[in-house]
């Protein structure tokens, strides 16, 4: 049929890309912004040690952390390791109204499933994780991890 | 000046480049995820606690670090490279010997009838003890109670226990049970 008749033999036009790169690109800063928001920013050095039994946290939003180590700023906070719950060092007596927020953070049906993550530098000594462990127990927070990496076999 | 329309730029290759970097973030995010090692407190121990539990000395293994990283297995000096075998070996008891734990009959959905064994492994750590080192203890602990879940899940279902389905690891579960105590801290060599 003449009316369906091409105008011209040129082939396909090219689509148009110039909106792709715009739209990856969002994409793009959405989730670097995402990565970078998940970690609270870490005042204390921490390496964890190294274990080959690991599991990977399954749900992290029902996860609190409790990191230890030697503070970033010993000028300000001392040579000898600290604790850090949320951003600011703490002691160890704040560990309970610290497992109370993170209770009362969260709906009632998620609370039996809330744990505890330890992340402790590796040269820390037991002694303050064990303090951090009698702490937890009084508050009734008995889902512990100690945060590791993977080392191979 | 003749009017001459700009030739327009070629911006095909800008989508695949950002896409290489979203490819990019997407994967060192992901890695990024936290590891580690569970275990489960024991509830506080009540404060008029004058009874002791009485566990017969065959079903304890005590696993003592001290405050230079150097490990004890029931009052001998040990090495870390051996624990895994000797709570192996401990825990399973495979030829039922005199001095190694008791096993109890328990009847175990999917397994049925299966004789649990009734040791405990005793860890205790002095308040010096690197927190690297004690990882490195509760490492090779599970390291043992996973491998003898593994040979279990093998030998009756035929796979292996990262294989198996829910109910046939809570059944392994439950006739290999994580049986590590950890005694309250003592504070050993005066200083805190």
């Amino acid at each position: 049929m003449a009316r369906f008749k091409k105008k011209n033999d040129k082939g396909t036009p090219g689509l148009n890309m110039g909106s792709m790169s715009d739209i990856i690109f969002m994409l793009l800063f959405f989730f670097m912004v995402i990565t970078t928001m998940r970690e609270s920013s870490l005042i204390v050095k921490i390496q964890v040690p190294q274990a080959t039994e690991v599991q990977k946290l399954e749900k992290k939003s029902l996860v609190s952390y409790i990191n230890v180590g030697v503070p970033l700023e010993p000028e300000k906070y001392g040579t000898e390791p600290r604790i850090q719950l949320n951003d600011a060092i703490a002691e160890v007596s704040d560990i309970a109204n610290f497992v109370e927020s993170e209770r009362a953070a969260h709906v009632e049906a998620d609370r039996p499933f809330l744990s505890t993550a330890i992340k402790a530098d590796k040269n820390v000594k037991m002694g303050t994780v064990s303090d951090i462990k009698q702490e937890l127990r009084k508050n009734g927070a008995f889902k512990l991890i100690y945060t590791t990496s993977r080392r191979a076999k | 000046m003749a009017k001459r329309s700009t030739p327009g730029l070629n911006t095909s290759s800008m989508a695949d480049i950002s896409f290489l970097l979203l490819t990019f973030f997407l994967m060192t995010s992901s890695i990024n995820t936290d590891m580690g090692i569970s275990r489960k407190l024991p509830p506080p121990a009540p404060e008029d606690n004058n009874e002791k539990i009485d566990i017969h000395k065959r079903n304890i293994f005590v696993v003592k670090i001290n405050s230079h990283d150097a490990l004890l297995f029931d009052g001998e000096i040990g090495d870390i490279k051996d624990l895994k075998t000797r709570a192996k070996d401990f825990l399973g008891n495979p030829n039922n010997l005199e001095n190694l734990p008791e096993k109890k009959e328990v009847d175990i959905p999917m397994l049925g009838k299966y004789m649990v064994s009734k040791g405990v492994i005793s860890l205790q750590n002095d308040r010096g003890t690197s927190y690297d080192m004690y990882i490195q203890v509760q490492n090779e602990l599970t390291a043992a109670v996973n491998e003898m879940r593994d040979e279990l899940s093998y030998s009756r279902f035929g796979k292996h226990y990262a294989d198996a389905s829910t109910d046939q690891r809570d059944a392994i579960n439950k006739a290999i049970p994580v049986a590590i105590s950890e005694a309250e801290p003592t504070k050993i060599g005066g200083n805190k």
